[in-house]
């Protein structure tokens, strides 16, 4: 009977019946997600749209109102005030009423008539960084544009004519890229908190010590407890995709069935994480505390929200680190860029790789009850 | 020690643990024969549990060895955990399962086959009285119905040896009863108990005793043979019961008196510890001039709680000599 698995199947029922046993609690880590989701994906948009914009045309002619126009029909610029003078533009912008000031001087009509170079006054509030950096991009290029018309005039086309194709999310909707890298973190989050609490539950109640004088082994204990929760992790997967394609409508380009099995060893990796939070935790605070350790590089350093490749080198060697990366980069590939196996076969085994590691930790940590000190 | 350790229930020699600087567990040897209840008692903290997690294998040995139902803990722990069950002080029950599954969980955990299974939980459903409550929830029961479900889980797979971790701890007087009743019944069969607990009158129904204090076990034996000890009943001295209405203030004025070497109140009496030389007449006369009526003053064999008190005081005053 020196079976290594000992206790698997003992074990994997007893967990069946206490999923069972609190339907409650299966319900929320279901649902919590997909609202989370729904709050992200309806609120956040990344796309910077309808800047609030104050503006004081001091010329008020034709020209200047054609270039009020144009910034409008941009669709960055929302005008949200006309003022009568350079205090009130300041205020504005101080007071955070407005991010964006723009001043005609009175005398742009006449400037332009004369073809003599007219100047616009544009103040943009730094304060967040990437609303300034769009608002200089678009009001250079509005600038750029309006002078090269008035230079050619209708005479001719430009030298050189660059055209800029988006691949793969052409719309540039937020969604479409925000979800999928969020189905990495909603995952994560679930099934660590449920593996390391089913433990750590154990460890308050005193039956981890009772199984420990068992004959149960550390990977018959560890699997048993490992594979329901992959069950659950994979229901979840499948919610969060179909809410994704159904209620997001973010096209998936690749392979769905792909996409679930590369999703195995995340799961494996995440359930990992709980039962090696568990290993150090002893009350469900504190495996709240750890857990949250774990997703906040998951967050920060998996590319989710900032691109990898723009981070500080030694984040990006961290990066490596971070299993989120790969699936984000296994579920952005196949949802957004239509990747297939020969693309991705590298991530998932990274994964795999990472989640027997822990597991053996874990096990070890098991083995020699240091959770138990 | 010269037995050998196959034939014991437990044999243990030289037991040591340390946690860091701190030793729990210093030179602990004692050996438990087949069919005994044996009582390990002392003080909270002064090493018991861990005993049982050395013996059990939840804890490594830092030194020495132990053989439980003849196999060498430090070597094969799993052959160990096969041939016992345990029991600690928090009943390891899982509360959102039924009484039914928790015992169904247990068995399939030692790998007991399906027809053993159902043939071992009628059994213990019957010894234990679970049967009105198999469907209901671990939770739902009461504590004495807990530490009889708990009892029943330790014993599925039909150990030799049965670790008790204060089984009694926060349970009403008639479930403890009960619960001794059982014992008993089991050790009839041939299953060696070894059970830890603060209640003396549960020390006085072992077999077999051992008090441990500070990580050193200081007695080791039968009640009786403990009673009679030197350190306990020192030569030329003698214990008596004092009845009287006035306790309290009788205690006050027996310890000032020469000549009494110890008392303390029991119910309505003081037990003291007298030298020989003092007439248990003499006693009387003077209590009697500070205004104390005695009833009745008569000789008393010392209770295990007695010897326990004793034997404290002596290591204590040990203890702090070699501090000094």
């Amino acid at each position: 009977m020196r079976n290594f698995f000992r206790g698997f199947r003992a074990v994997f029922y007893k967990e069946v019946l206490h999923v069972r046993r609190d339907p409650a609690t299966l319900f929320f880590s279901l649902v919590i997600p997909l609202l989370q989701m729904v709050v992200l994906g309806f609120g956040i948009d990344t796309n910077i749209r309808q800047v609030n914009t104050v503006v004081y045309n001091a010329d008020a002619r034709r020209e200047s109102r054609e270039l009020i126009d144009r910034l409008k029909n941009s669709d960055t610029f929302h005008i949200w005030r006309y003022v009568g003078n350079d205090q009130d533009l300041n205020d504005a912008i101080i007071a955070g009423k407005a991010r964006v000031g723009i001043k005609i001087p009175v005398d742009y009509s006449d400037r332009l008539l004369h073809n003599m170079s007219a100047q616009v006054l544009v103040l943009i509030d730094g304060s967040d960084s990437s609303v300034a950096g769009q608002a200089i991009n678009v009001t250079t290029a509005i600038g750029l544009d309006e002078s090269l018309r008035r230079v050619l005039e209708d005479r001719s086309t430009l030298a050189v004519d660059i055209r800029p194709k988006l691949l793969f999310n052409p719309d540039s909707r937020s969604p479409n890229f925000l979800l999928p890298g969020l189905t990495a973190i909603l995952l994560l989050n679930v099934t660590t908190f449920l593996t390391a609490f089913s433990i750590v539950r154990e460890k308050e109640r005193g039956t981890l010590e009772q199984l420990f004088v068992t004959p149960v082994r550390p990977m018959g204990l560890l699997l048993g407890k490992l594979l329901p929760y992959l069950a659950i992790g994979f229901s979840e997967l499948s919610l969060i995709l179909s809410f994704m394609r159904f209620v997001f409508q973010v096209p998936i380009h690749g392979s769905v069935l792909l996409l679930a099995f590369l999703s195995l060893p995340y799961l494996f990796v995440s359930l990992s994480i709980g039962i090696l939070v568990s290993s150090k935790a002893n009350t469900q605070s504190e495996a709240i505390q750890l857990a949250f350790l774990t997703f906040l590089p998951s967050i920060f350093f998996s590319g989710y929200i900032f691109p990898r490749e723009t981070m500080p080198t030694v984040f990006y060697v961290i990066s490596y680190f971070i299993p989120a990366s790969y699936y984000i980069n296994i579920t952005r590939g196949i949802i957004l860029r239509g990747a297939g196996i020969a693309h991705l076969w590298i991530d998932g085994l990274a994964l795999f790789a990472i989640g027997t590691i822990l597991l053996i930790i874990a096990a070890r940590r098991f083995q020699n009850k240091i959770i138990m000190a | 020690m010269a037995k050998n350790p196959a034939a014991a229930a437990i044999s243990a020699e030289h037991l040591v643990r340390r946690f860091g600087n701190f030793t729990a567990v210093n030179d602990v040897s004692f050996r438990v024969e087949k069919g005994e209840i044996f009582g390990f008692l002392g003080p909270n903290g002064s090493g018991k549990t861990t005993v049982i997690k050395m013996l059990t294998g939840l804890l490594p040995l830092s030194g020495g060895s132990a053989f439980v139902e003849g196999v060498d803990v430090g070597a094969d722990s799993e052959s160990v955990r096969e041939r016992i069950g345990y029991m600690s002080q928090n009943f390891s029950l899982y509360y959102d399962l039924t009484v039914a599954e928790n015992l169904q969980f247990y068995g399939r955990i030692y790998s007991l086959e399906p027809a053993r299974l159902k043939r071992r939980i009628e059994e213990i459903v019957q010894l234990n009285g679970l049967a009105p409550y198999l469907t209901r929830l671990a939770a739902q029961l009461s504590g004495g119905w807990k530490q009889r479900l708990a009892l029943g889980c330790a014993m599925l797979h039909e150990p030799a040896l049965l670790f008790l971790d204060e089984p009694t701890a926060g349970i009403d007087p008639v479930a403890r009863r009960q619960l001794w009743d059982l014992l008993f019944e089991l050790s009839g069969h041939g299953i060696t108990f070894f059970v830890t607990t603060h209640y003396m009158d549960e020390a006085e129904r072992c077999s077999h005793v051992a008090y441990i204090y500070y990580g050193k076990l200081i007695a080791d034996g039968t009640p009786n043979s403990l009673r009679e000890l030197p350190d306990v009943q020192p030569q030329g001295t003698l214990r008596v019961e004092i009845t009287t209405p006035e306790v309290t203030r009788a205690l006050r004025f027996a310890r000032q008196i020469p000549g009494i070497r110890s008392a303390t109140i029991f119910g309505q009496s003081i037990h003291a510890l007298i030298e020989d030389h003092f007439n248990p007449d003499d006693l009387r006369d003077q209590l009697l001039k500070n205004g104390i009526v005695v009833t009745e003053i008569r000789p008393l064999a010392p209770s295990l709680e007695d010897v326990f008190v004793e034997l404290t005081c002596k290591h204590q005053a040990i203890l702090e000599a070699a501090r000094a």
